[in-house]
């Protein structure tokens, strides 16, 4: 039996959130957490979380298993499981809707603000435009990133200033587009973030990389745009 | 962009930048003195002064402070404005910061130039 405690709340009935313990037969296992989610699901109706492709594709269900992010579709039980007992809470920092559900609005405009889109003001080539392979390989390692928020919602920084600093996510997103040999707008892209918190409020304590279910390095990329503002400026 | 107007530097590659060459400074600073003090394991008040009477030590000393209020003044700052929600609260803060780091900063300059 796994002793599954879950952070509950329903702004509707609730006064306030609270923790609400279930006992699980996992029936010996390793099932992912996802898989117990759904079990407690069975017993309680009303349990509200996110879940999509539960394959890791399309980071709906990220959420605080025993205090560390992640993904509960890709984390086996036997990776966060300790003393038999697990604990479930939201995502850390970002409002909650209900149970398990925050509101991302915070992080989505964070991601709107560095223009995640290719900028070029050159006439459009008859096909398309093209990249030596040395170009495209600078990508690697940034395209893959899938917006579950588990980097943005670990990190000091931005619990303090959702509203200021980028976050891990978006500045991974931003330098995916600084490196980009198609992007002609790296000049405005770094003006815009040439001020006190947008990317220096990264104090590379570095919890993005170490929860990313990706596997993906923000603190890396952000070392990039700072050697990029610095080139630029000096 | 975001628009400050309290930081050190109005911009932030400015202030991180200050941030790193007034650490390397203090570190600088700081090694010496080490040094100092081992070298001179009697050091009584003649030699203490002689150090002082040197206008290249001055010349240090003054950086070193001048990196110090920088640093503590970018540091705080950010301390301030992470942590420091309501304005009235943040902007006192800081400026008893302000005034307290320029303080230090005129009363050091009469120690090492006054005597």
């Amino acid at each position: 039996m796994l002793q599954v405690s879950v952070y509950r709340y329903n702004p509707e009935t609730d006064k306030a959130p609270y923790m609400q313990d279930f006992e699980i037969d996992t029936k010996g296992k390793d099932l992912m957490v996802l898989d117990v989610l759904a079990l407690v699901k069975e017993k309680d109706n009303g349990m509200a979380y996110r879940r999509s492709c539960r394959e890791g594709v399309c980071g709906s269900d990220g959420m605080n298993m025993n205090g560390k992010n992640g993904l509960a579709c890709v984390t086996p039980l036997s990776e966060v499981v300790k003393g038999g007992k697990l604990v479930l809470r939201p995502l850390p920092g970002l409002p909650v809707i209900r149970d398990l559900v925050v509101d991302m609005s915070l992080f989505y405009q964070q991601y709107e603000r560095i223009k995640p889109f290719l900028i070029n003001d050159t006439p459009a080539p008859a096909i398309e435009r093209l990249q030596t392979p040395e170009e495209r390989d600078k990508l690697d390692g940034l395209y893959e990133c899938i917006l579950c928020a588990c980097c943005s919602t670990s990190c000091p920084s931005f619990w303090w200033n959702p509203d200021k600093f980028v976050g891990p996510s978006g500045l991974l997103q931003a330098y995916r587009f600084l490196i980009d040999s198609r992007d002609t707008a790296t000049r405005e892209r770094l003006a815009d973030l040439d001020d006190p918190f947008s990317v220096f409020r990264c104090r590379g304590i570095m919890n993005c990389v170490s929860v990313c279910p990706k596997g993906l390095n923000p603190t890396r990329a952000i070392g990039h745009i700072r050697d990029m503002l610095l080139a630029n400026a000096t | 962009m975001v628009t400050n107007i309290t930081n050190f530097g109005r911009s932030g590659l400015s202030d991180w930048l200050m941030q790193r060459i007034s650490a390397v400074i203090l570190l600088a600073y700081t090694l010496f003195m080490v040094g100092f003090f081992l070298l001179n394991p009697n050091l009584d008040y003649a030699a203490w002064s002689a150090l002082f009477q040197c206008t290249l030590m001055r010349i240090f000393s003054l950086l070193a402070l001048l990196s110090l209020a920088a640093h503590a003044w970018i540091g705080l700052w950010t301390v301030s404005t992470d942590y420091m929600k309501a304005t009235g609260v943040r902007l006192v803060f800081q400026a008893v910061v302000a005034l307290g780091l320029f303080a230090y900063v005129v009363w050091g300059v009469q120690v090492l130039w006054g005597a």
